[in-house]
C-alpha cells in the first residue's frame, strides 16, 4: 500500500476583493485541481513547479494544515486533517522560511522541549540526538540561542527538530533556500543518509534543480494546480533539460554570432547568450568556435532553470 | 486523566522556558513589572475620584466597590498573565506561523497559550491583591461557608469567563486579518466595565454584559452574594451563585468556536 495517496484532490480559496466603497466581491481561486498521485515508502520525491503553482497548498493538505475542498487524501493510512495529532507524531515538517525553534532559547533547549511535546522516551531521545549531532554537526552551536545562529546552522537545527521523533515521512518546503553551496550540500547529504539508513520517505518542494538532481528518485511537476509531469529525473532532463546556455563577453559589441551547434537567443552590448543542445555539442567546442570569430573576454555556462523546464513541459502538454 | 497530567507538565516546561528567557534581563523585568503595577493602579484611582464627589455609587459604598473592582481586576490580571499574548494572535495567522502549530502533536489552543508568558503582568495581579486586601479588611463581612465558597470560586470562574470571551472573539482573526481591534473592544472594554457595579449602567448595556458577554458573572453577581446585598436590579438570587456554571458554559462555547475556526483556517500564501 502506498504511504501517501491523493485522489481527485482540489482546494479552492475564497478571496475577497473590494469593489467600490462598501461592496466586496467574492472570488474563488482554484489553487489545486483534480490531483491524483501516490508515493511509495522510501521514495525521495521532488515536488516542483513555479511560484503559485499549488506546491505549498498540496503539502499543507498532506500535513493536516488545510482541509481540501474535494477529494480523498491518505498519509500513512490517516486522513491528515481529521487525525492531525496522530499524524503529527509520524511526520516531520520543515519550512525553510519559517522558524520552528524557540527563538530565544539555546538549540538544545528547543530540542528538549520538542522531546516532551512528541513524548520521545528519554533513552531513545539520547540515542537519536547523538546521531543527529554527529550527522548535522550540531555540537559547535548547540548551546547558542537560536536567534544568534547563521541561516545554515539554523536550518540544520530545524532538520534535527524535524527528525527528533523518528518520523516516517519528512515534508520539506524549500529546505535549501538561501543557503550557500557548502550548506546546501550538507543538507542534501543528511537527507540521503536519513533516507538510506532510516528509510525515511522524503517529499520536498524546491526551486533548486541541483536539489532535484542530487536527491530525488522521482519528481512531480505541478503548474496552475495541475500535475503536468510524473517520472524520474533523468527522463525529464533528457526530454526537456537538454538545452544549456553559453554566455560570452566579447571585447567589442557585435551582431549575433553564427556558430556551429548554437543559436544566439539574446544580445546585450558585448554580451551574447548562445543556446546549445548538450547532445550535439559541448561548451568547450562552442567556446572554441566563438573564439575564432571574436575576441573573447569571459564566459559562463547557465544550467537550465526549473522554471524553464516547467515552461517547456507546459507548452508541450497544453492541448 | 493521564492526558491532562501530561499537558500540565508540558505547560510547566514551556512556561518555565519563557520565564527563563525573560529573566535574562532582570532590570527590564523589574521596571516593567512596577510600571504594570502603577498603570493598573490608575484604574482604581479613577474609582476613588468618583467617590470623592459622591458618597455612594448606585447603593454601593467605596469599600464594596473596591471588592467588586478587586475581584474583576484579579480575574482579568490572571487571564492577561496566562493568555494576554493572544493580542498577537492575528499576526500569527497573518504570517502563516499558525501552520507550525498544526503539524505538532498538541492542541492548537494549547500551543498558542504556551507560546508566550509575560511575567511583567504580575504587576497587575499584585495591585488587585492589594485592593482586595483593603476591601476585605474594611468590610465587615458576615462569613458563612457558602459566602467563602462563592468568593473562592469567583476568581477561577472569572478567569475562565474572560479567557473564553477572549478566545472566542480572537477567532475573528481567522477570517479577517485585522481582528485585533474588534477583539480588544470585548476584552479590555469588558474588563473595564466589570470593575463597576452593573446597576449603574443603562439597560441596554446591562443586557449585553449579562447575557451576551457574561461579564456580570465575573464580579457583580458573586459580590452581591458575598456582601449579602439585595440586587438593586431585583434579578433572581440564583444568578449570584451561578458564575462557575456560566464559566463552564462559556468555555464550551469558546472551544467550539475555536475548533470551527481552525477547521476553516486558510493559511497564508499559496
Amino acid at each position: 500500500m502506498p504511504l501517501i495517496e491523493l485522489e481527485g484532490v482540489a482546494k479552492d480559496f475564497v478571496v475577497h476583493r473590494s469593489a467600490g466603497l462598501l461592496r466586496r466581491d467574492r472570488i474563488t481561486v482554484q489553487a489545486v485541481r483534480d490531483l491524483t498521485f501516490s508515493v511509495e515508502r522510501g521514495t525521495i520525491l521532488g515536488y516542483i513547479g513555479p511560484n503559485g503553482a499549488g506546491k505549498s497548498t498540496t503539502v499543507k493538505m498532506l500535513t493536516g494544515i488545510l482541509v481540501p475542498t474535494a477529494g480523498r487524501v491518505s498519509v500513512g493510512g490517516l486522513v491528515p486533517w481529521d487525525e492531525r495529532i496522530a499524524l503529527a507524531r509520524r511526520i516531520g515538517v520543515m519550512f525553510g522560511q519559517r522558524v520552528q525553534l524557540w527563538w530565544d532559547l539555546p538549540l538544545v533547549d528547543s530540542l528538549e522541549l520538542l522531546r516532551h511535546m512528541y513524548r520521545v522516551p528519554a533513552d531513545r531521545y539520547r540515542h537519536t540526538l547523538a546521531s543527529l549531532r554527529e550527522a548535522l554537526e550540531l555540537d559547535p552551536f548547540i548551546r547558542t540561542p537560536v536567534r544568534q545562529l547563521s541561516l545554515g546552522q539554523r536550518i540544520r537545527g530545524e532538520l534535527a527538530a524535524a527528525m527528533l521523533h523518528d518520523p516516517e515521512i519528512l515534508f520539506l518546503d524549500e529546505p535549501t533556500i538561501g543557503l550557500d553551496v557548502v550548506a546546501k550540500q550538507r543538507v542534501r547529504e543528511f537527507l540521503i543518509r536519513a533516507n538510506r539508513e532510516r528509510g525515511v520517505t522524503v517529499m520536498l518542494t524546491t526551486h533548486d534543480l541541483a536539489d532535484i538532481e542530487r536527491l530525488c528518485s522521482r519528481i512531480l511537476i505541478i503548474d496552475h494546480g495541475r500535475l503536468i509531469y510524473d517520472g524520474d529525473v533523468n527522463a525529464l532532463k533528457e526530454r526537456y533539460g537538454t538545452e544549456r546556455v553559453l554566455v560570452v563577453d566579447l571585447e567589442e559589441p557585435q551582431g549575433p554570432l553564427e556558430v556551429e551547434g548554437g543559436r544566439v537567443i539574446k544580445v546585450e552590448g558585448p554580451r551574447q547568450w548562445i543556446a546549445f543542445e548538450r547532445a550535439r555539442t559541448n561548451a568547450a567546442q562552442l567556446a572554441a568556435a566563438v573564439a575564432t570569430r571574436a575576441n573573447l573576454r569571459d564566459l559562463t555556462v547557465e544550467e537550465p532553470e526549473i522554471d524553464d523546464v516547467v515552461r517547456r513541459i507546459y507548452l508541450e502538454t497544453r492541448p | 486523566m493521564a492526558e491532562l497530567r501530561e499537558s500540565l507538565s508540558l505547560y510547566r516546561l514551556l512556561i518555565a522556558a519563557r520565564v527563563r528567557a525573560q529573566l535574562q534581563y532582570r532590570t527590564s523585568f523589574a521596571i516593567e513589572t512596577v510600571a504594570a503595577f502603577l498603570v493598573s493602579f490608575l484604574d482604581f484611582v479613577a474609582i476613588l475620584v468618583i467617590f470623592s464627589n459622591v458618597p455612594q455609587l448606585g447603593t454601593w459604598s467605596v469599600a464594596q466597590v473596591a471588592l467588586l473592582y478587586a475581584l474583576a481586576t484579579l480575574s482579568f490580571a490572571f487571564t492577561d498573565l496566562v493568555i494576554g499574548h493572544l493580542d498577537g494572535f492575528p499576526a500569527l495567522i497573518r504570517d502563516g506561523n499558525f501552520d507550525l502549530m498544526l503539524v505538532r502533536p498538541k492542541g492548537t489552543l494549547f500551543q498558542v497559550i504556551t507560546g508566550d508568558f509575560q511575567l511583567r503582568r504580575l504587576g497587575r495581579v499584585a495591585q488587585a491583591l492589594l485592593v482586595l486586601g483593603y476591601a476585605l479588611n474594611t468590610l465587615a463581612i458576615d462569613w458563612t461557608p457558602d459566602r467563602a465558597l462563592v468568593l473562592a470560586l469567583t476568581v477561577p470562574s472569572g478567569v475562565l469567563i474572560y479567557g473564553s470571551v477572549w478566545v472566542a472573539v480572537i477567532c475573528i482573526a481567522f477570517w479577517t486579518v485585522e481582528g485585533r481591534e474588534a477583539a480588544n473592544a470585548f476584552t479590555y472594554g469588558g474588563a473595564f466595565l466589570a470593575q463597576y457595579p452593573m446597576n449603574i449602567f443603562d439597560r441596554w448595556l446591562r443586557r449585553f454584559l449579562g447575557y451576551f458577554v457574561p461579564m456580570a458573572f465575573i464580579a457583580y453577581f458573586p459580590a452581591l452574594h458575598v456582601l449579602g446585598k439585595t440586587d438593586p436590579l431585583g434579578l433572581p438570587a440564583v444568578l449570584q451563585v451561578a458564575s462557575p456554571v456560566v464559566a463552564l458554559a462559556a468555555a464550551v462555547v469558546a472551544s467550539t468556536v475555536w475548533r470551527f475556526a481552525v477547521r476553516h483556517y486558510q493559511s497564508a500564501g499559496g
